[in-house]
């Protein structure tokens, strides 16, 4: 069954919060890197340069720096450090966990390749993955840090696995590690977690493997942690109202990409769960205006009430040109506040939201 | 006594040198995907694809060699999305992967387009002049018309049937254009994935049939992705005019496919899926070879012509090091067993 998302949200609501109502804001999690981090992650592998892996390291802390405080200039109540650290949301935890091995890229599509990884032994757990980018991120920012990890059944699925009799258990495996890591961030001081599970748009059918390896990783961790569940571009007809068994605080997805055609699926039942609605469009390059993300939070408000409703970009937002993800998330900020000043004005019909639209 | 014979129907990785220069000569956009008329720089880039992938199937003692299909960057659609009567729409999921090809929206007549002949001539000749070449022979791959029609959106013809007879026509035309070949592979993972509805088998496998008559050469119709269908295999056996079924025995559950050969019989030959196409897991040449005893001894009343030792899908899911060393293991498998 769901957690008890009303027993963490508060901790998120600014001090300094000019509204009654609050409709948590946040982000998925990746943002579009500077050109010069690019440059400096290729600079690295030049033997004729003088750049070494403790520049790089300088210039990966410069850049968490840097969009943690451009996701606070936004007006995020919770902030991410954009994943600047991170290539691939596979990849870069296949590099951390003993089992994995690498052999060279595959086919996507056309020319887009993914350097999938094999499992080729147990997976154990070994150095901690995030604690330290955790640390860093928590150090710089004003506001709380959330910390998306890649889930269990992308690590698994998205992988060859050569060395487990069935994937579902190496998924479970997996999450067992997952758990390890979000108690190892708790003690550091992490209160916001999201589980990223975007392989499960694909294989919907496999949604008890999912809900079983949350199980696994929700397992002793404190109320007062806030775990979101992020997935995208699926048909959410096939996972709900399975959701609501989910040991999840959130359920955060990206309906404004499909035109939030899919609201009515979670009308009924009730979600359990608080909704992580996306508002804007992670694969559009023009920045929505704040008449029109203020339409889409309305969508939101058919699903739950305000006190249950955390609003978000759909996807991670790496691919647009940075000023592009910048507008959106400013925007998005702003339509928050000015719906919230609304709710509070009694001007939005909380039971029917969409109709003085 | 059976002939083993390892070969593969192609849809190979490309090398990884060349996923760098391709991509960058070509881009990484829907638009930037092949379109038949590529630049100088282009095909000859390819040009050193084929010629790698021919020595690679030569390295590894492959009996059949194949073009490798480096070019076919929306797989075994490829066929329908350079053709002048197909516009290209979104991109959509390829079967149950995450892998993606452009759909091919069929406008117009489907008219003869000669492209995958044209790269056939070249592998033929790249065979010719090769070293150690005299005992391997060229294999052809085209996608079966059922697969091609389930792939492609009908904007021409209007009717099912008549959509899967023009596309059979167009991919028969094209293998009259072939080179000598000493086998033609058509690829039909759609025969498992989404088979033909009750009472329509023989729509199905009229159109392999039609493609199966333009060549002289053996046919082989290689499913993946699990067992077939009892009654769709009975029908395959008896009326698509191949030489050899391929079955999957790596994915779903293989007891079924013994079952079908058990019951319905089989074609004169056969292809047996044996090594894993999605996994980088390499089989040794004896597990190999133990997988090929092992069916042969549950039909011990059949006796084959030929048994192809194939992977049970294509090989560009896999990194380049991994596909590489399964031609390798098939090839081993069949000295194995002599």
């Amino acid at each position: 069954m769901a957690r008890n998302p009303a027993a963490n949200r508060d901790q998120f609501r600014p001090d300094d919060h000019p509204n009654d109502a609050f409709l948590l804001s946040t982000v998925v999690g990746s943002y579009p890197k500077p050109k010069w981090l690019n440059r400096a992650d290729e600079l690295v592998d030049d033997p004729d340069s003088k750049f070494d892996a403790s520049d790089l390291e300088e210039a990966h802390d410069d850049a968490c720096r840097l969009i943690t405080h451009e996701h606070e200039r936004a007006g995020l109540d919770t902030v991410v450090d954009g994943e600047m650290r991170r290539n691939e949301m596979v990849e870069f935890f296949a590099d951390r966990i003993d089992g994995y091995e690498f052999n060279g890229p595959v086919k996507v599509w056309g020319h887009n390749y993914f350097d999938k990884p094999s499992v080729v032994e147990e997976v154990e757990y070994d150095e901690p993955w995030l604690v330290d980018e955790f640390e860093f991120t928590a150090g710089v920012a004003e506001r709380p840090v959330k910390v998306p990890i890649t889930g269990p059944y992308t690590l698994g699925f998205w992988a060859f696995n050569e060395a487990y009799p069935s994937t579902e258990e190496l998924v479970y495996d997996l999450a067992d590690l997952v758990n390890e890591e979000v108690e190892k961030l708790v003690e550091a001081g992490a209160r916001y977690i999201q589980i990223d599970e975007p392989a499960l748009a694909t294989t919907p059918e496999d949604h008890a493997i999912v809900g079983e390896a949350l199980e696994r990783i929700a397992a002793g961790i404190p109320e007062e942690v806030r775990i979101g569940l992020h997935v995208c571009y699926g048909d959410y007809s096939r996972v709900y109202p399975e959701i609501n068994d989910y040991p999840i605080d959130e359920f955060d997805i990206e309906l404004s990409n499909g035109d939030y055609e899919q609201i009515p699926v979670l009308e009924e039942p009730e979600l359990e769960p608080d909704l992580a609605l996306g508002v804007v469009d992670a694969h559009t390059a023009e920045v929505e205006s704040v008449a029109e993300i203020k339409r889409n939070i309305r969508q939101g408000l058919r699903v739950v009430p305000p006190e249950k409703l955390t609003i978000s970009p759909d996807c991670g937002l790496k691919l647009l040109p940075r000023e592009v993800a910048y507008g959106k998330t400013e925007n998005m900020v702003t339509a928050v506040r000015e719906i919230e000043a609304e709710i509070d004005a009694g001007e939005i019909d909380l039971d029917d939201p969409l109709a003085d639209d | 006594m059976t002939e083993r014979v390892a070969a593969t129907p192609g849809l190979y990785p490309l090398p990884d040198w060349a996923k760098e220069t391709l991509s960058d000569l070509k881009g990484h956009q829907k638009g930037d995907l092949l379109s038949g008329d590529e630049s100088e720089a282009i095909v000859g880039e390819y040009a050193e694809v084929r010629a790698e992938y021919v020595d690679d199937q030569l390295d590894a003692g492959l009996d059949l060699v194949t073009e490798g299909q480096g070019r076919w960057d929306d797989m075994i659609a490829h066929p329908l999305t350079l053709h002048d009567a197909v516009e290209t729409g979104g991109i959509v999921r390829y079967y149950d992967n995450n892998n993606f090809y452009r759909d091919p929206r069929v406008v117009d007549d489907l008219g003869f387009s000669g492209d995958v002949a044209r790269e056939l001539e070249r592998a033929s000749d790249l065979l010719a002049d090769a070293d150690g070449a005299a005992d391997a022979s060229l294999a052809a791959t085209l996608p079966g018309p059922y697969s091609l029609a389930r792939l492609a959106t009908d904007e021409q013809y209007g009717d099912e049937a008549e959509f899967q007879a023009a596309i059979a026509e167009f991919l028969a035309g094209e293998v009259e254009a072939f080179p000598a070949h000493e086998t033609l592979f058509l690829v039909e993972p759609s025969l498992v994935t989404n088979p033909p509805a009750e009472g329509e088998e023989s729509t199905a496998t009229d159109a392999i049939a039609t493609v199966a008559d333009a060549t002289d050469a053996d046919v082989v119709v290689q499913t993946s992705y699990g067992a077939l269908g009892e009654k769709l295999y009975a029908h395959l056996v008896d009326e698509a005019g191949a030489d050899a079924l391929g079955l999957d025995l790596v994915a779903g559950d293989r007891d079924d496919t013994v079952y079908n050969v058990q019951e319905f019989g089989a074609t004169d030959s056969l292809a047996l899926g044996i090594v894993d196409g999605q996994n980088t897991l390499v089989e040794e040449p004896e597990t190999v070879a133990e997988r090929v005893e092992w069916f042969e001894s549950q039909i011990p009343n059949e006796a084959f012509d030929r048994t192809y030792l194939t992977p049970n899908t294509e090989l560009f899911y896999l990194p380049t090091n991994k596909y590489r060393a399964k031609l390798n293991a098939l090839a081993a498998a069949t000295e194995v067993l002599d």
